[in-house]
């Protein structure tokens, strides 16, 4: 069982749109995963039926129970974020600033400070139109994003991969560099970065494989609206050749990806202009790569 | 007065509109911009300004002191991060999962464990005419963006007085970074596009707003594309649309080359001269 990690530093570049056509493509032999949980869009493409949903656990959150509270201040002497201030008289956490250390709940000399378990959302295992699993979640708003979710949505799209025998584990993961993007390439054996041809895309796609380079992962390329700016896509293809990252493919701007988008639909099941062709080439290749 | 600029889904036009605002307000006014979205700061791509500072920025983790350590294991107890384990007659630290709360270092009975600095990124502060513009970068293999994004909005509070309007270019998402660099704003901008993706994460977006109990208004970029499903939302919700700018295959063009586009594209300036006013009327009323 194989596992591919669509990534790109950037947001904004196509990642779910690819993503979700090479699902399609590769329909029962694919189990997919939507890591960006911090804004999963997977699941308007793929239409999962959210059959079945778990809460989410992860972390704790301080809180001080003020008939037991004297007042002493020593938890907000100790607290380094700032989360614990006197509201009307009372010392109070700030849920937001909260880190859940709970330094504070070890100092209180008299225990009025309770560790509450947070609740940080929920994830799913849902069948999808494609014929195959899709794992996917919810981040809470304003939760912490430390990539345990993105850890859990990973490891059950694992496990239900091996009691299915199923060949690959598609990932959708997050923009960035920072923990949740670390949480889904643990473990990856291919990493598909799709990047644009713009300063900021290439900034962004160096950055990210820097990232990649440290988990040792091998990697390919997609450009997607590779036409916006050849000077910058021949940057980006030296850039490729320099790192030895495959090149999988060149894709055009084209507003078929939106309008499929809007559709609900992937490009694969509404192109008619060729595009098509190019992703089911691409999703060749990606297989021939790592097989 | 503070605007921090944000959006749930990533790729919808932040630093666009960022940039292209600062710039443009920076004709007539001091203007602060700050590029929070440290993991991929891009702000700094499209302005040409000359440095005036640069400095290491650090996060504080322990460091353990193998012959002042009794191994009691107090450390590896009280770390709610698993950074600090102790092995055999070991004690291993792992500065990436450190929070910097210091409960180990402090609870350690035989100050095994002090704090030392680590560096975690790279702050710079660069100035043209009226614009300053402050960049942070995460070092790449640093995990957590929140620390850096205090400590630059530290250094702002630091270096510039309250009067002069800063504008925060915010990471995407609606965790942790986000909540980090919206927190202390008087007002916030989503960016959206006009798609189911774009509406699906906006709604994400106005509900951490909501949480935060920041006001907030709603800039449509690539106003022409998809569908009118945004539009209809926040109709809905009377959530104010600040702008619209529109589909232009000239914008994806010069932003690809880290050029700014509101004088080289009318409708552009048009829509943020709508921006501003808004701006002005909100700072007239006094900030909500």
């Amino acid at each position: 069982m194989k596992e591919i990690v669509v990534i790109s530093g950037k947001g904004g570049t196509g990642k779910t749109s690819i993503t979700a056509s090479f699902a399609f493509l590769g329909g029962a032999d694919v189990i997919v995963a939507d890591c960006d949980v911090d804004a999963a869009d997977m699941h308007l493409l793929l239409q999962p039926d959210f059959a079945r949903g778990e809460d989410f656990y992860s972390g704790e959150l301080a809180k001080i129970h003020p008939d037991n509270c004297t007042q002493c201040g020593k938890c907000a002497e100790v607290c380094r974020f700032e989360a614990i201030s006197v509201i009307d008289g009372m010392h109070t956490v700030d849920p937001l600033s909260c880190e859940g250390c709970g330094y504070c709940a070890r100092i209180c000399p008299t225990n009025a400070i309770e560790n509450l378990s947070m609740n940080v959302g929920k994830w799913y295992i849902s069948s999808i139109k494609t014929g195959s699993l899709m794992v996917h979640a919810r981040l809470g708003i304003g939760a912490d994003n430390s990539g345990k979710l993105v850890a859990k949505v990973k490891n059950e799209a694992k496990r239900l991969a091996e009691e299915t025998n199923k060949d690959y584990i598609i990932v959708d993961g997050s923009p960035g560099i920072g923990c949740p993007v670390v949480s889904s390439l643990s473990g990856a054996s291919f990493v598909v970065l799709v990047t644009e041809p713009s300063v900021s895309g290439l900034h962004d796609l160096k950055r990210v494989y820097e990232l990649v380079k440290k988990f040792n992962l091998k990697a390919g390329c997609i450009i997607n609206k590779s036409d916006i700016n050849e000077k910058v896509t021949q940057e980006i293809e030296a850039f490729l050749r320099e790192e030895n990252i495959l090149h999988i493919v060149n894709l055009p701007y084209d507003e078929q990806f939106t309008k499929a988008m809007t559709n609900g639909q992937t490009i694969i099941e509404s192109d008619t202009n060729g595009l098509k062709q190019m992703i089911v080439d691409s999703w060749s290749k990606i297989k021939l790569t790592i097989n | 007065m503070k605007i921090a600029i944000a959006s749930g889904k990533g790729g919808t036009g932040k630093t666009t509109l960022s940039v292209n605002l600062s710039a443009y307000l920076a004709e007539d006014e001091e203007i602060v911009l700050s590029d929070l979205d440290v993991e991929e700061p891009n702000s700094g791509l499209f302005i040409n300004a000359r440095m005036v500072h640069e400095e290491e920025k650090y996060k504080m983790v322990p460091e353990w002191k193998e012959d002042q350590c009794t191994l009691c294991g107090i450390c590896q107890e009280v770390c709610n991060f698993h950074a600090v384990i102790q092995l055999g007659e070991m004690i291993m630290v792992f500065p990436e999962l450190c929070h910097g709360c210091y409960a180990c270092s402090e609870l350690c009975p035989t100050d095994a464990l002090p704090m030392i600095p680590k560096k975690m990124g790279m702050l710079k502060h660069l100035q043209n005419d009226k614009l300053s513009f402050i960049e942070s970068r995460l070092d790449v293999g640093e995990e957590q963006a929140v620390p850096l994004i205090k400590q630059s909005q530290d250094y702002i509070d630091e270096h510039f007085t309250d009067d002069i309007l800063r504008i925060y270019d915010s990471p995407p998402g609606t965790s942790c970074p986000v909540i980090e660099a919206t927190k202390d704003a008087d007002f916030v901008i989503l960016v959206t596009e006009p798609t189911p993706f774009g509406l699906h994460d906006l709604k994400i977006a106005v509900e951490t707003m909501k949480e935060l109990k920041k006001p907030f208004g709603v800039v449509v970029n690539r106003h022409g594309i998809g569908n009118d499903g945004v539009l209809r939302y926040c109709e809905d919700k009377d959530i104010p649309v600040l702008a619209k700018i529109p589909n232009d295959r000239k914008i994806a063009e010069l932003y690809s080359e880290g050029k700014l586009i509101y004088n080289e594209v009318p409708e552009v300036k048009q829509e943020l001269d709508k921006i501003i006013a808004y701006l002005r009327t909100l700072k007239q009323g006094g900030v909500q």
